[in-house]
């Protein structure tokens, strides 16, 4: 099996309140130079060994996980975890 | 005239529209559970408010990938008048059916109470029964109602007309103050505050009964003969 | 995690490990005898869990008998789900309150939004939809940043849950002392309508019958909750993160409509949710009400995880979960509804006659328990009760307020947070969904409309515990009193109530005395303004690092408004209307918001109440809307006149001309009891005066926006409404937003 990591935050430029309220909390706490605070989705699904991880998370994300309108999305792969 | 309020797992305001067509305008209609509807005989679709799957994923997200959604789709291009409300309106953007999409309040809050909406265009089926710039009552009730998109979307729903109700005092940072708007053939509407509880002055408002009256409207004129 | 081997009986009874699930020796002790042997760990748990105060009351049961819980309109009085008042038009209301403060103090959001989910199912499991909300919250002063993260977590947890699930949330009341810091209160209540037919109870009748396990599948979630829910919380509860529960709205929203439509189906015998202690207590209690046994086999549980035991098993608070009992033979119909909503509904067990408790698990007995042993040998101890130090000297205490300026007074009292608006709060809180909302959060009591009928249901949570604590007794009349006004001033008529009882260790004498005297106070109440008690929540052990916190005996009231046209707020109505007072103005301000501006505490002597007085002042009241002849009505509480007016005008877009006499400060800032602020519109007052002869005129609704108070020609207040407003509705979003 192989275990597919995607993360799903909001496009550059989108306002991400969220983001901006991390970072205000992060930078009142003793963190100043935070900067550039995202906050996104994490999903983690497995898919078996043959599946053309590519295409079908590419699928997946286009279709229902992320909002191309706003949302951008990205993955890694971790190969051979044993179901 | 038939509606049909097509209920998804999660909807809860499907039964206030339910009312507000039956009781506040007096005209048929159905619930309509999304799995195995058949919606041929519909003269209208609403999609109520609510949280359609917890709003797991994306607030209307997994309701926009559900079969009824072709149904509607296909009603929708025949001209059906097709209303979603909150979570309806979410739907709609999800499934493309209408441009945009909704984030977060800028707050970060869920907030409920009533907003001053700004009429835009009193032009269309679901808003002849109001003058345009009229200012109606109307409650919100929502955690993601902050309408966006990118700014060539912006200047088309400009160009094209399609805004059809701005908030007075922008409540949630959408984009452009807008509340509601419609797809280009004008028979789609998304909007986020909700009219189905404002048509009876004992909860506060009678504002939204003119929108289910032009539907109403809207549909005499276009199938109903008068002898 | 792996399965360990179970800990053997004789291991639990030497090392007395029964004593860490909350067993004391002497109830092992009963425990063995009423087996006739040693309990295995399972059974141990399962003893424990239903032997706890809050399963078994053990602790206040003595109390809770004093309560009157009867009258003609009462269907359904304490010991079920809810409790079921008659409303006329076949239709009954159902309602019940709960409190979830331990897991609120640990994880605030979490703790809320399940508290919230727990007695919605109390109350559809009845049969009724839910048709609104309330709750009751307690916090520490909004000065740290622990406090202010509390506050906004458990109204996020609230809101996220009640605004998904559709129910809206019409009101509720908070306030602020400091001793909730460490131990904050979350109650919620829940309303719900039905048709008397509809009427439904957790009953396992009828041997043979199917016990069906309906919703989410079992997960480690709160093993041991209802104990942890008895015990203090201390610096170690932080590490007991695990056993709070995670809830899930949507599966509520989904359990709700099809248990709704299942009591349609004449195949359902019974039906009761899962709360707390799981599948122990409902199961036992169903069986037990009906007189019977049952057998579960616990390898059919839906689980979560793997390798459950069968003590994870049967003590798991998951969440979002009912249990059924169906006619044998008829199980498909029932499983199809469940099916229909994408949830699982499976059989785990029958309904026997030998009046057992049996759990198998792989292949073997697991527990065998005399199932009336849990629900009615359960210990019932009598406390000692002792009158504190504290309370004998406040008797002999007069306590006078010095105030040099009243207008700068009046603006200190409309920021301080129990008074102050709290619109921050509610407008996160879906209150309109259903639309059937009446009055919203803001007025007296919410109303919501009985659809197909004339009629709507008005509602109110209230407890001033500071009174309570000085004085439990007359503090225990004074909060159903206060509630009892409140659904009065909104136009209805109060039915019942449900009682919230939160109070410190209950054995501390002190604390035991405090809980006696309040609740024979609300007891005296309860019989003299006819309001029986339907339901209730006893939460004990509310302390944080040896201090209780004040004594806080909710009342959730439910009243009835027999006519659309009685519905009345008390927001001013037109320039012109001539305000009146009704009832008598005392100097008393021991346990009020001015003590706590001025001194910083609460001491001598609460307000004074004759339960006559206030009766007749409540009846008047009612009579003189039902007539038409009051154009808003408002209760006096915290703050006195001075802040009722100003919170009568807020939103009104209005002002008034008050003349006070007598002593200036009692006049504005006494919280004197059975006191109600009424406009009347000037061709009403003739008919009004004869109604309630009681009422004095003190001045006029005008056109102005300003709230100008006099004495004797002399200006006492004169200020704008829009900036006593502003300083009301910022209060505590800017406490909320300073650093501390």
């Amino acid at each position: 099996m192989k275990k597919v990591k995607i993360f799903i935050t909001l496009k550059e430029g989108v306002l991400d309140p969220q983001g901006k309220a991390v970072q205000e909390a992060l930078q009142a706490n003793g963190f100043p130079d935070v900067a550039d605070t995202r906050v996104g989705k994490y999903i983690e699904i497995t898919l078996p060994n043959e599946a053309d991880v590519a295409l079908e998370v590419q699928r997946m994300c286009d279709k229902l996980l992320a909002n191309p309108v706003m949302e951008e999305y990205s993955y890694t792969v971790e190969e051979g975890i044993r179901s | 005239m038939k509606f049909a309020v097509i209920v998804f797992p999660g909807s809860n305001c499907d039964r206030d529209m339910y009312h507000a067509v039956k009781d506040g305008l007096g005209e048929e209609v159905d619930l309509v559970w999304y799995e195995n509807a058949n919606l041929a005989d519909y003269d209208a679709i609403l999609l109520p408010g609510g949280f359609s799957y917890g709003d797991y994923l994306r607030s209307g997200a997994i309701a926009s990938v559900s079969n009824v959604l072709n149904q509607i789709k296909i009603k929708a291009e025949a001209g059906t008048p097709v209303l979603g409300v909150c979570n309806g309106f979410q739907i709609l953007l999800e499934t493309g059916l209408l441009p945009g999409a909704m984030l977060r309040n800028e707050k970060l809050k869920f907030m409920c109470h009533y907003e001053t909406l700004v009429v835009e265009r009193a032009d269309t089926m679901f808003t002849s029964g109001y003058e345009k710039g009229q200012q109606i009552q109307i409650p919100i009730a929502h955690g993601e109602g902050n309408y966006y998109c990118d700014d060539a979307t912006l200047d088309e729903l400009k160009q094209n007309n399609q805004i059809v109700f701005t908030y007075k005092n922008n409540p949630n940072g959408s984009r452009d103050d807008i509340a509601g708007i419609v797809n280009k053939a004008g028979n789609v509407l998304g909007m986020m505050p909700h009219p189905e509880r404002a048509v009876e002055d004992l909860l506060g408002s009678s504002g939204g009964l003119a929108m289910f009256q032009s539907v109403l409207q809207h549909w005499r004129e276009m199938y109903v003969t008068t002898s | 995690m792996l399965q360990q081997a179970e800990i053997s009986p004789e291991k639990i009874e030497q090392d007395r490990l029964y004593r860490d699930m909350g067993l004391t020796d002497e109830e092992f002790q009963s425990v063995k005898n009423i087996l006739g042997r040693q309990p295995n760990f399972t059974e141990t748990g399962i003893f424990s869990v239903m032997w706890s105060e809050h399963c078994s009351y053990k602790t206040s049961k003595p109390l809770l008998r004093k309560f009157p819980t009867e009258g003609p309109h009462v269907l359904q009085g304490p010991g079920e789900g809810a409790g079921i008042v008659d409303i006329g038009d076949d239709k009954a209301v159902v309602f019940k309150i709960e409190s979830h403060n331990h897991p609120s103090a640990v994880e605030p959001y979490q703790g809320a939004a399940t508290g919230v989910g727990g007695i919605i199912r109390d109350v559809f499991s009845m049969g009724a939809r839910p048709i609104a909300l309330l709750n009751s919250l307690r916090f520490g002063n909004l000065t740290t940043p622990r406090v202010k993260y509390l506050l906004e977590e458990v109204v996020h947890g609230i809101a996220g849950y009640g605004n998904c699930v559709g129910v809206p949330t019409v009101g509720g009341e908070i306030q602020f002392d400091d001793s909730y810091e460490g131990n904050p209160l979350v109650n919620a209540m829940c309303v719900g309508l039905i048709d008397q037919k509809d009427i439904q109870k957790g009953i396992a009748a009828g041997v043979g019958n199917t016990v069906i396990y309906a919703g989410a599948p079992t997960g480690r979630d709160g093993i041991h909750g209802a104990t942890f829910a008895s015990e203090d919380l201390s610096e170690e509860s932080e590490s007991k993160r695990p056993s709070v529960q995670v809830g899930d709205p949507f599966m509520e929203k989904l359990l709700i409509e099809a248990c709704l439509e299942v009591i349609q189906h004449e195949a359902l015998v019974g039906i009761q949710d899962m709360g707390a202690a799981g599948l122990t207590s409902s199961a036992s209690e169903m069986a037990s009400k009906a007189g019977m046994g049952m057998e579960m086999n616990l390898d059919l549980v839906p689980q979560r995880e793997q390798h459950m035991t069968p003590y994870e098993l049967m003590l798991s608070e998951s969440q979002e979960r009912m249990l059924l009992v169906v006619k044998k033979g008829e199980e498909q119909g029932i499983i199809e509804v469940f099916e229909k909503y994408g949830l699982q509904a499976v059989a785990v067990g029958t309904v026997t006659d030998d009046k057992q408790f049996r759990l198998l698990h792989h292949g073997e007995v697991a527990a065998e328990i005399p199932v009336d042993s849990l629900a009615e040998d359960a210990p019932v101890y009598y406390k000692e009760s002792k009158v504190p130090d504290y309370y004998t000297e406040f008797q002999t205490i007069d306590y006078k307020p010095a105030v040099m300026n009243h207008a700068a007074t009046l603006k200190q009292l409309l920021q301080q947070p129990t008074i102050a608006s709290k619109e921050y709060v509610y407008d996160q809180y879906d209150s309109m969904v259903g639309a059937s909302t009446v009055v919203a959060p803001g007025s007296d009591a919410a109303i919501v409309r009985v659809r197909g009928t004339e009629k709507a249901i008005a509602m109110t949570t209230d407890c001033n515990s500071r009174y309570i604590y000085l004085d439990p007794e007359t503090g225990g009349k004074i909060a159903v009193a206060e509630a009892a006004r409140n659904i009065i001033s909104s136009g209805a008529k109060p039915l019942a109530l449900t009682d919230g009882l939160n109070f410190g260790n209950p054995d501390k004498p002190e604390n035991f005395w405090q809980m006696e005297k309040s609740v024979d106070g609300m007891s005296a109440a309860c019989l003299a303004l006819k309001t029986p008690v339907i339901s209730g929540n006893v939460s004990l052990y509310n302390e944080s690092n040896q201090q209780a916190i004040f004594p806080t005996p909710i009342v959730g009231m439910v009243g009835l408004v027999e006519n659309l046209a009685h519905v009345t707020t008390s927001q001013f109505k037109q320039a012109g209307d001539a305000i009146y007072l009704l009832g008598e103005t005392k100097a008393e301000f021991g346990g009020s918001e001015l003590q706590n501006v001025l001194e910083g505490r609460y001491y001598g002597k609460a307000p004074a109440i004759d339960l006559d007085v206030e009766a007749s002042n409540q009846q008047a009241v009612l009579t003189s809307i039902q007539q038409g002849l009051i154009a808003s009505a408002h209760d006096l509480a915290e703050g006195g006149l001075a802040v009722a007016l100003a919170e009568s005008l807020f939103g009104s877009e209005l002002g008034a001309k008050v003349t006070i006499d007598g002593d200036v400060t009692a006049a504005l800032f006494s919280e004197s009891q059975s006191r109600f602020l009424l406009t009347v519109s000037p061709e009403n007052q003739a008919a009004f005066e004869q109604t309630v002869p009681g009422a004095k005129q003190i001045g006029l609704v005008t056109e102005e926006t300003e709230l100008a108070i006099e004495q004797d020609g002399k200006s006492i207040i004169s200020e704008t409404v829009p900036t006593l407003e502003a300083l009301w509705k910022g209060a505590i979003p800017c406490l909320l937003k300073s650093k501390a």
